[in-house]
């Protein structure tokens, strides 16, 4: 990262990457990417990054926790069964 | 969160003491509740008791719920602050206050200049990739977690996480990208680290 011009593609990055950047925006970051390598590999690692966490699995609920707020709430007898 | 439900509807029950709808709202909102307790504190004893507190603080204050953000939003912001009561707690193993806000005001400019993304994709499938990334939210700054945990992980839309948080919507955009930029880092050099393993 060496120049002012990788800095504010910078800044654009995620409104790039979620399609929410202006047309004059997504083509200066594409013009800017084939002349500037550091570029083109931290919006390919930064793309990287967010497709892998996206792909996380979500942590579960245990039953024995639902079962003692519940119990917490005094509301065992509203519990459905799981 | 479950939209397809008549949400009012349930409020309104809640708020007539209707304990059938306690449990039903506790049926939709209990998981998504444990999963930002647990992501913000890294601890399940915590997350189960930040769950608690949250269920017990709504329902309580359920008649001064105004609507003007959905119930799970407001779940949220309350399940939040109850975390953040736990997450300021004085303890050894707590980054302190200056150094949370260094690293929210200090701008991340990249270092690590290393293309990962050559990896077979099967390399970024396995366990232990899984275990890194959550290891590397778990150390984000804790002024960039709640944004990246509300935002990325479950699905709220940026104005859901400015009320949530209390921050501006321009607030939750910048640390959200700012969250994206520090995981980003984070996980180059372990990334690098098995491209090299590979190449020797």
């Amino acid at each position: 990262m060496k120049v002012e011009m990788c800095q504010d593609m910078l800044g654009d990055l995620s409104d790039y990457l979620d399609g929410q950047a202006t047309e004059d925006i997504c083509a200066e970051i594409e013009r800017h990417m084939t002349n500037c390598e550091d570029c083109r590999i931290v919006v390919n690692t930064f793309e990287k990054t967010i497709l892998l966490y996206r792909d996380l699995p979500q942590p579960a609920l245990p039953d024995t926790a639902r079962q003692r707020l519940y119990q917490a709430l005094d509301l065992e007898a509203y519990q459905p069964s799981s | 969160m479950n939209d397809s439900y008549d949400e009012a509807a349930l409020i309104a029950r809640i708020q007539a003491g209707d304990k059938a709808a306690c449990g039903q709202c506790i049926e939709i909102h209990s998981p998504a509740i444990y999963r930002l307790g647990l992501r913000l504190t890294g601890n399940e004893a915590e997350a189960e008791d930040i769950m608690q507190e949250t269920f017990m603080s709504a329902f309580k204050a359920i008649d001064s719920f105004e609507g003007r953000s959905s119930l799970g939003t407001w779940l949220y912001r309350i399940a939040y602050n109850a975390a953040l009561m736990r997450l300021r707690r004085p303890s050894p193993a707590m980054v302190s206050v200056e150094e949370t806000l260094s690293y929210e005001t200090q701008a991340i400019v990249p270092k690590q200049l290393f293309d990962w993304c050559c990896l077979p994709e099967e390399d970024f499938e396995d366990e232990e990739v899984r275990i890194e990334l959550e290891d590397a939210i778990q150390e984000l700054p804790e002024s960039l977690k709640a944004v990246f945990i509300m935002r990325e992980l479950e699905g709220l839309s940026t104005a859901e996480t400015a009320v949530a948080l209390e921050l501006s919507k321009g607030a939750v955009k910048v640390r959200l990208h700012r969250a994206r930029l520090w995981l980003r880092e984070r996980l180059t050099p372990y990334f690098a680290a098995r491209v090299e393993s590979l190449e020797v």
